[in-house]
């Protein structure tokens, strides 16, 4: 049967998951019933995926301005100077739902789609972050089924994001994993992409001249992917989500990588206009978005697509979401410089329709009108929503941490948390990323806050560093947006760079909702203040909602990526301690604040050796973050720091202790006083802190330059070799040797990942 | 002086190689496009490292019947120099140029870290410069770098010092926690027959900037530029 043939009523829209407003809304722009393909054409673009028809009113709250910013929210990606006519594209994105119904090809084709974007505007990708978020791994921390399908999924996407960016020639430079018992039914894979262009470069998804032509490149078009961004972004799962494995994408990183090289050298010709990835809704969101950018109308005749399979209907086409495509509309009379360039890289590329005056998305097929649409209604006059917000009810008698008596030894706990999950060494994971191709990563994983790349041609370095704690946000989601950006921010200036710009992805439940929306509207809230107080402007982002399984939504996961500039690549630092003899120092924002129990009770201790998730997170001075963050990046940009590594999880003992282990052999010898109950001043994950080490030469003038930011200086320590050892109020509350305490924190992921398919370790 | 760096669809460290010959060691260099048939001009060749033709059949499989290969084939066998790293060392073997082959990583995942290997032989002119034992410090990164070959060839290979790098601890000692692949006698890269063709896995194009973690590498290039400084001498 034909499309056109099948006929549309209000049944199948809601199939489509159009309700029967948005229904009589197409009805009115079009001034007739919609045939199969256009209502599938509307389902798309009109998907909360694609339309963040429910995060719109909010997302406008958001600081999106400043001098540095050359493109903010509404392109491929944001783009902000920096300097020596250069610029930075960056953004990220969520691959979610795909990468629990198919791990491996759902975090591998989340990678490409966001490299896209990167190359769309003119920049070559240089470096990705990833935001990882899987349910427990430990035994016995859940049912064993569970677990054993959680290290399933840890492995597979691993081993997808390693697949696409190491064959695409990526570094993969950073990011983060944490493990909560929300996300086992619905993992969140963040993908946080960089690029570099010179400002003349830049390329914008903009149609332009009526009369020009459009043409594809890449990939043939095939049935996987069809409403990827409607049925699997846009929807909760259940229990038959397994059956939408055929709607996940493929990736084929040769492809992409192909499709880079021959897209920057055709850029390069001067003949391509405007240009867009086909990423979610394919053809479709690519044809309308750059048509109604332009204020112009894309007529395009499908039966000339390149086509992997037969007999495709003009829906299927329209509606596939097969990777590594990209439209692009050319000067008329210049075509073949473009189409001269995919042909040395071996690329399909095939005119296939034109740009008009009339403002209508015209696709035909075999000279048939399969669909005509006027494109800006259809790509900018969705539904909005205002959804209804409701605070859920509060926890009521919620068990708290009870401190222990003070003198105690804490070795064993301490022990204990190094080989969390949450804390423990990532190595297994990112050993598995190449993270040195195009030789520029001057801090990797693992050896800073922040991931340092530099940029050749210049002295300048870029850091960056994602951060966001769903636990936090779930307890207080204004709270916890807040120290998603604070701890991004100080992680970029712990490497010494200026927090410049931040991206962001926002992972929520069902916006149908009250309590969801509620915790979104507070999130944004909590970015918004943030990001106003640091003077870091948002340049775009990502919303995925519906991450919930069988009714139950994830904890609410704001994940910030903060993109840093450094002017002299020389001075980035690492957290690893450099010589015996310098001296450990405490940096402290807000020196007289002191950690309650209920924020203890959220602290990634109370929750490995308690077993309790509760209270608040801790309270954010963004003052003193501020204070905290330029009194880095001045210390750092005079070169007066031989290392820094802010307080978070697991708090000041966990902090000592990873720059012990990053180091070539050395230890720490530390001495803390104060009122605060023993755990708390150790384990408490209070912000605005930072511990560096710095040669006693230089310990006047660090003592100088924080004052002058007002901050708070302590003397805690000496490097040392050796033993590590924490005293307290004189008492000795941490003691081991240093090569054992590495090892529970080396060994821990790897020993709960590195299984064989049956099951056993290797 | 001219040095080649090959261009596969799919090579990723072509850039790098181009970056550590030209602007880290001043020295002229070109790309050299995988369709090219001859590679006249040029005084040594590099095969970068990536993933030539996405590798998708076996690493090197395809690219070994590119036309650039016919020409760096017929380079090879008239003396000229050629360093094939990672992916290139792949290609070398798969094309016949070196023995052995590269199999999967013994622990079946992606290796990427810094390794140390020794020089077992400064009777190449890619490590003529390197003190015999020399330990260098140099990054990997590869899913498929574990060296393999049967017995009479490994015989053959010591025999004709054909073994140039082996993987070791930082001290210089051969042993199996010091091999990230699970390489045939820790082998990390070898020669020819007539010493003037090379291949190992490690990437020292990465290792020539200390900021970058090692300028190990270095030696590895200055070796090759002091020998084609050689014998450019030699023939003028």
């Amino acid at each position: 049967m034909l499309d056109t043939e099948i006929k549309v009523t209000l049944e199948l829209a809601a199939e489509h998951g159009l309700s029967a407003e948005e229904y009589a809304r197409i009805q009115k722009i079009l001034g007739r019933d919609p045939n199969f393909t256009e209502l599938g054409i509307f389902s798309v673009m009109w998907s909360e995926h694609c339309s963040y028809k429910s995060s719109k009113v909010h997302l406008r709250r958001l600081p999106t301005r400043g001098p540095q910013v050359l493109q903010g929210p509404g392109e491929n990606a944001g783009v902000v100077d920096i300097g020596d006519g250069l610029t930075a594209a960056f953004k990220m994105e969520s691959h979610n739902h795909p990468s629990y119904v198919e791990p491996f090809q759902g975090a591998a084709t989340g990678v490409g789609g966001i490299l896209r974007d990167i190359f769309t505007m003119g920049a070559r990708p240089i470096a990705v972050l990833d935001s990882l978020r899987f349910g427990p791994i430990g035994s016995g921390t859940t049912d064993e089924e569970t677990v054993a399908r959680n290290r399933r999924i840890v492995d597979g996407v691993v081993r997808g994001i390693a697949h696409y960016g190491n064959c695409f020639g990526v570094p993969t430079v950073g990011g983060e994993v944490q493990f909560e018992a929300g996300y086992s039914a619905n993992p969140l894979v963040n993908v946080l992409a960089l690029g570099i262009a010179k400002k003349e470069d830049l390329f914008f998804a903009k149609a332009r001249g009526a009369g020009n032509p459009v043409i594809y490149v890449g990939a043939k078009t095939g049935r996987d992917g069809i409403h990827g961004a409607s049925l699997l972004a846009s929807a909760e799962f259940t229990e038959e989500s397994q059956q939408k494995r055929p709607n996940v994408q493929v990736g084929d990183p040769f492809m992409e990588k192909l499709l880079l090289e021959a897209c920057l050298e055709a850029m390069q010709t001067g003949a391509v206009v405007a240009i867009q990835d086909m990423g979610a809704a394919g053809l479709t969101s690519s044809s309308c978005e750059m048509a109604s950018r332009g204020g112009l109308g894309i007529e395009i005749e499908l039966a000339r697509v390149p086509q992997r399979e037969p007999g495709m209907t003009p829906y299927e086409m329209m509606l596939s979401e097969s990777q590594e495509r990209m439209l692009l509309v050319a000067e008329r009379g210049r075509e073949q410089e473009v189409l001269r360039v995919f042909a040395k890289w071996g690329l399909d590329a095939v005119e296939i329709g034109r740009v008009t005056e009339d403002g209508l998305v015209r696709v035909l097929h075999h000279g048939k009108i399969a669909a005509e649409i006027p494109a800006h209604p259809l790509a900018e006059e969705g539904p909005v929503y205002q959804r209804p917000l409701a605070a859920p009810a509060p926890v009521a008698n919620e068990r708290l941490v009870e401190f222990g008596a003070a003198g105690a030894d804490l070795t064993d706990n301490f022990r204990k948390l190094l080989a969390a999950p949450a804390i423990a060494s990532k190595h297994w994971i990112w050993e598995q990323y190449d993270y040195m191709v195009r030789t520029n990563t001057l801090e990797g994983p693992g050896a800073g806050d922040a991931a340092v790349v530099r940029v050749k041609g210049t002295k300048r370095a870029l850091a960056l560093a994602s951060d966001g704690n769903g636990r936090w946000s779930r307890l207080d989601p204004f709270v916890g947006a807040q120290l998603a950006v604070t701890e991004a921010a100080r992680n970029v200036a712990c490497s010494g760079a200026k927090p410049w710009a931040a991206t962001n992805c926002l992972n929520f439940g069902s916006p149908e909702k009250p309590e969801v929306m509620w915790q979104f509207s507070r999130a944004i809230d909590g970015i918004a203040a943030a990001c106003i107080a640091l003077e870091i402007p948002i340049t775009g982002g990502n919303v995925s909602f519906y991450n919930e399984t069988l009714g139950r939504s994830i904890d609410p996961t704001p994940v910030l990526g903060v993109l840093g500039i450094m002017e002299d690549a020389s001075r980035a630092l690492g957290m690893a301690f450099r010589a015996e003899g310098d001296v450990i120092l405490l940096l402290d924002g807000l020196a007289s604040a002191e950690t309650s129990r209920r924020e203890f009770s959220s602290s990634e201790y109370a929750r490995t050796i308690h077993g309790i998730v509760a209270g608040a997170p801790p309270a954010v001075n963004l003052s003193a973050e501020k204070k905290l963050i330029a009194a880095l990046v001045a210390l750092a940009g005079e070169g007066k720091l031989q290392s820094a590594h802010d307080v978070s999880d697991g708090g000041l003992a966990v902090t000592l202790a990873e720059s012990c282990f990053a180091s070539d052999g050395l230890s720490a010898r530390v001495s803390l006083a104060g009122k605060e109950p023993d755990e708390a001043a150790l384990f408490g994950e209070r912000g605005a802190r930072a511990v560096v080490s710095v040669t006693s030469e230089n310990l006047a003038a660090v003592r100088r330059i924080a004052a002058q930011y007002e901050l708070a200086v302590l003397e805690i320590g000496r490097v040392s070799r050796g033993e590590f050892r924490i005293e307290l109020n004189g008492r000795i509350a941490i003691s081991s040797d240093t090569p054992s305490l590495a090892d529970a924190w080396n060994g821990a992921l790897e020993k709960l990942l590195s299984t064989n398919r049956l099951g056993k370790t290797e | 002086m001219k040095f080649g760096v090959v261009v596969f669809p799919g090579s990723n460290c072509d850039h790098d190689a181009f970056h550590a010959l030209g602007a880290v060691l001043h020295q002229p260099v070109e790309f050299l496009w995988h369709q090219s048939e001859q590679v006249s001009g040029f005084d040594a060749i590099i095969l970068p490292g990536g993933f030539s033709y996405g590798d998708y059949l076996r690493t090197g499989a395809i690219a070994r019947f590119s036309p650039v290969m016919r020409a760096v084939e017929k380079f090879a066998r008239s003396g000229g120099l050629v360093l094939g790293i990672c992916n290139g060392f792949q290609i070398l073997c798969e094309a016949g140029l070196l023995p052995g082959v590269l199999q999967r990583n013994a622990g079946m995942r992606f290796v990427c870290r810094q390794v140390h290997i020794r020089v077992e032989t400064t009777d190449t002119p890619f490590t003529a410069m390197a003190k015999p034992g020399q330990v260098l410090q140099i990054p990997i990164a590869h899913g498929d770098g574990n060296y393999f070959c049967d017995e009479a060839t490994l015989a053959d290979l010591e025999r004709h010092r054909q073994i140039v790098f082996r993987y070791t601890t930082p001290e210089g000692r051969e042993d199996a926690a010091a091999n990230p692949n699970g390489s045939l006698a820790n082998i990390a890269g070898v020669c020819n027959r007539e010493h003037n063709v090379v291949g190992l896995m490690p990437h020292p194009e990465r290792a020539v900037e200390a900021a970058l973690g090692s300028d190990d590498g270095l030696v590895i290039f200055r070796s090759l530029i002091e020998s084609l400084t050689r014998r450019a001498s030699v023939s003028a």
